[in-house]
């Protein structure tokens, strides 16, 4: 259920976050959560002296790769090719499943084991993989968590982030056993019972799976390295012990050389876990110690990101999730409610940009914000999630009352005498104003309350005293 | 497949036509000089929930010896070219190479490392001389990793302008780690449990 699809149809973001904030115990969770990382990335980031000039050379790295991205996907290709790897190119979500889907019926496997991957739950991959009669068992502890929940992922780096540990518990008791290895008999709620838990049900499928599939945090053009960047050592089982191994990445992930690695490599961790590095940080360079490899390349919308001048910033994002965790709609609404993947600020722009803003969920989607810009302040590499924001709302068709409504304000504000006029007419009727408006314009007073209208405008104020003298 | 990748070279081409390209400028801190580096670099795996010990050369058998004894762990395995003063009187070696249930029996695994960074705490095997293929270091429970002081550089980039994209690199922080469960960060899940690190001055 994690790929896109779980979320077609799905009702808009104000209905979906209505529903959420009844739900107290998600809410608990969420504040618990949020608070922890918030305060770990906030005393690891004030340790760098240079965070602000790696933050601005992270942008301008990015900004510069997208720039040139389709010399720098050549220079990768040619690169991995070199390597002994193999690369693919996929424009769409059905295109990048049918390569994988290819690949793997190819190495006669009927399972393969799976690091934590964005870009595969955006096409459903899994699912896609299912219909092709191949199991895909996700590896990460909150992954597997969503998988055995039968659950929507709801945050980037942590997408369990909605369960507690008693909820987690359960999930494994009921679950385990119908896909592998079941949960040790005394299963307690203690996060290490838990955590031994996973790494016995998982030990021997890592240690007998012959096909692994995995994303990637950075491919680097100059070399066709890729990096996967984790914690709990599931990514280094996935990446090195099967024989054949196919990672699923997004165009934006390249970076040019080597040594840019140098930046994110000290601003994701620290903006993503709270940490000065990450437990594990695995790169390789096409086949690696005899390995088969393959790399999709994986466009599915990110092009269109890239033509839309404001908006193409959305693609330097690196996944930290550091603004989710500081968002607070996010923390109260959760990240269901924004019905994709992408959820949180990062989601509310990435979303309609990569779907495109057809459906009533993914118009709604740039409002899911109080646009008080927090997001930005965090991002590592300096998205300015409130302007895409503001733009995109633009770009969203307005309900029809509203526009006629801005069209009629706009026409009494176009002329100083239509506006005085309008003032004068409102400070008369002003008894008559109801607190909530009828009709649709009941969608605006049913969140807020309309201001009160004085008696008499500023300017007619001033012209009657001189300006308080009389 | 060729048809995808016209596709999205032509968009790309398209998408970003006439926009200005961007220079990189870059003045956060690159390569420097760090008195008290072996210092921090013990505090910082400290701070993972590793177990540290800073010696002079001439006492690194006898930590690894009490290390190996302190864990129980009889059956090591070790990497070819291995210094033969960390080695154990008996060790596992991985040739032929071991198969992953094989690696899965042992007690643990003892090797070098390419390079250690003090700022982050972090050790880097490049899979050279002494620290062997990829599993070795994964399977096993334990890691015992000795690192030569002179191997501690300061930050980040200073190990990233020391080590060679072209061999399969593995950065370890500690051992393995989640956070998954109400971001409480819990050690050990797949990779080694535990994580011992000598340095040897």
């Amino acid at each position: 259920m994690s790929g896109n699809a779980a979320f077609l149809g799905m009702p808009a973001f104000p209905r979906n976050a209505a529903a959420a904030v009844q739900d107290s115990q998600l809410r608990f969770n969420l504040r618990k959560a949020t608070r922890t990382i918030r305060g770990r990335r906030a005393s690891v980031v004030a340790e760098l002296p240079d965070w602000a000039e790696l933050r601005a050379a992270g942008r301008q790295i990015k900004d510069h790769t997208l720039r040139n991205l389709d010399r720098y996907l050549l220079q990768l290709e040619e690169a991995v090719t070199a390597a002994g790897g193999h690369v693919h190119w996929a424009a769409d979500a059905a295109e990048a499943n049918r390569i994988v889907t290819g690949l793997v019926r190819a190495t006669g496997e009927t399972s393969v084991v799976k690091v934590k991957s964005m870009a595969t739950q955006e096409i459903g991959l899994n699912e896609a993989l299912g219909r092709a009669g191949v199991t895909a068992y996700e590896t990460d502890l909150a992954e597997l968590i969503v998988q055995l929940g039968d659950d929507w992922p709801s945050h980037i780096l942590v997408p369990a982030i909605h369960r507690n540990r008693s909820e987690i518990r359960e999930i494994f008791r009921a679950k385990m056993a119908a896909w592998g290895r079941p949960a040790p008999g005394e299963l307690t709620d203690d996060p290490r019972a838990l955590a031994e838990a996973a790494r016995l049900h998982l030990r021997e499928r890592f240690l007998s799976t012959k096909v692994a599939i995995s994303g990637a945090n950075f491919m680097i053009a100059e070399t066709g390295t890729l990096v996967v960047l984790e914690s709990e050592g599931n990514g280094r089982m996935c990446l090195t012990l099967p024989e054949t191994l196919i990672s699923v990445v997004g165009i934006e992930k390249l970076l040019p050389t080597w040594r840019d690695l140098e930046v994110f490599l000290q601003l994701l961790p620290r903006s993503s876990t709270g940490e000065r590095m990450n437990p594990y940080t695995s790169t390789w360079t096409g086949a690696a110690e005899g390995q088969e490899f393959h790399l999709v390349l994986l466009d599915n919308g990110r092009t269109r990101v890239l033509a839309d001048e404001v908006g193409r910033q959305a693609l330097r994002c690196i996944r930290c999730s550091a603004c989710l965790n500081v968002c607070p709609v996010y923390e109260r609404a959760g990240g269901h409610a924004y019905g994709s993947v992408y959820p949180g600020p990062i989601g509310a722009i990435l979303t309609p940009q990569l779907r495109g803003m057809a459906s009533e969920l993914d118009a709604s989607l740039p409002y899911a914000s109080s646009l008080c810009g927090a997001c930005f302040d965090v991002c590592p590499v300096a998205i300015d999630i409130p302007e895409v924001l503001v733009h995109l709302r633009g770009k969203a068709r307005h309900p029809r009352a509203e526009r006629l409504g801005m069209r009629a304000a706009g026409w009494v504000f176009d002329r100083p005498a239509r506006l005085a006029g309008a003032q004068r007419l409102a400070g008369r009727l002003r008894r008559f104003v109801p607190g909530r408006l009828p009709g649709p314009l009941a969608a605006w007073t049913d969140t807020r309350d309309l201001p009160d209208i004085p008696a008499e405008s500023f300017r007619d104020w001033w012209n009657r005293t001189n300006g308080g003298t009389r | 497949m060729s048809g995808g990748k016209e596709r999205i070279l032509a968009r790309i081409r398209a998408a970003v036509a006439g926009a200005p390209d961007v220079e990189i400028t870059r003045v956060y801190r690159t390569t420097r000089d760090l008195p008290g580096a072996v210092e921090l670099f013990a505090e910082r795996v400290a701070d993972y929930r590793a177990a540290v010990h800073v010696v002079a050369e001439a006492e690194a058998t006898a930590t690894i010896t009490a290390a190996l004894a302190g864990r129980g762990a009889v059956r090591v395995v070790i990497p070819a070219g291995l210094p033969p003063e960390w080695t154990p009187p008996e060790p596992v070696a991985d040739d032929p190479p071991l198969s992953a249930a094989e690696l899965d029996a042992v007690d643990g695994v003892i090797t070098g490392c390419a390079v250690a960074i003090a700022e982050t705490g972090t050790i880097v095997l490049d899979a050279g001389p002494g620290q062997g293929r990829r599993a070795l270091t994964l399977v096993p429970d334990y890691h015992l990793c000795v690192v030569r002081a002179d191997q501690i550089v300061a930050d980040v980039p200073d190990a990233v302008g020391r080590l060679d994209p072209a061999r399969p690199l593995t950065w370890i922080s500690g051992p393995s780690a989640t956070s998954d469960i109400e971001l409480n960060r819990v050690e050990g899940v797949h990779g080694p449990r535990v994580l011992e690190v000598i340095v040897v001055r």
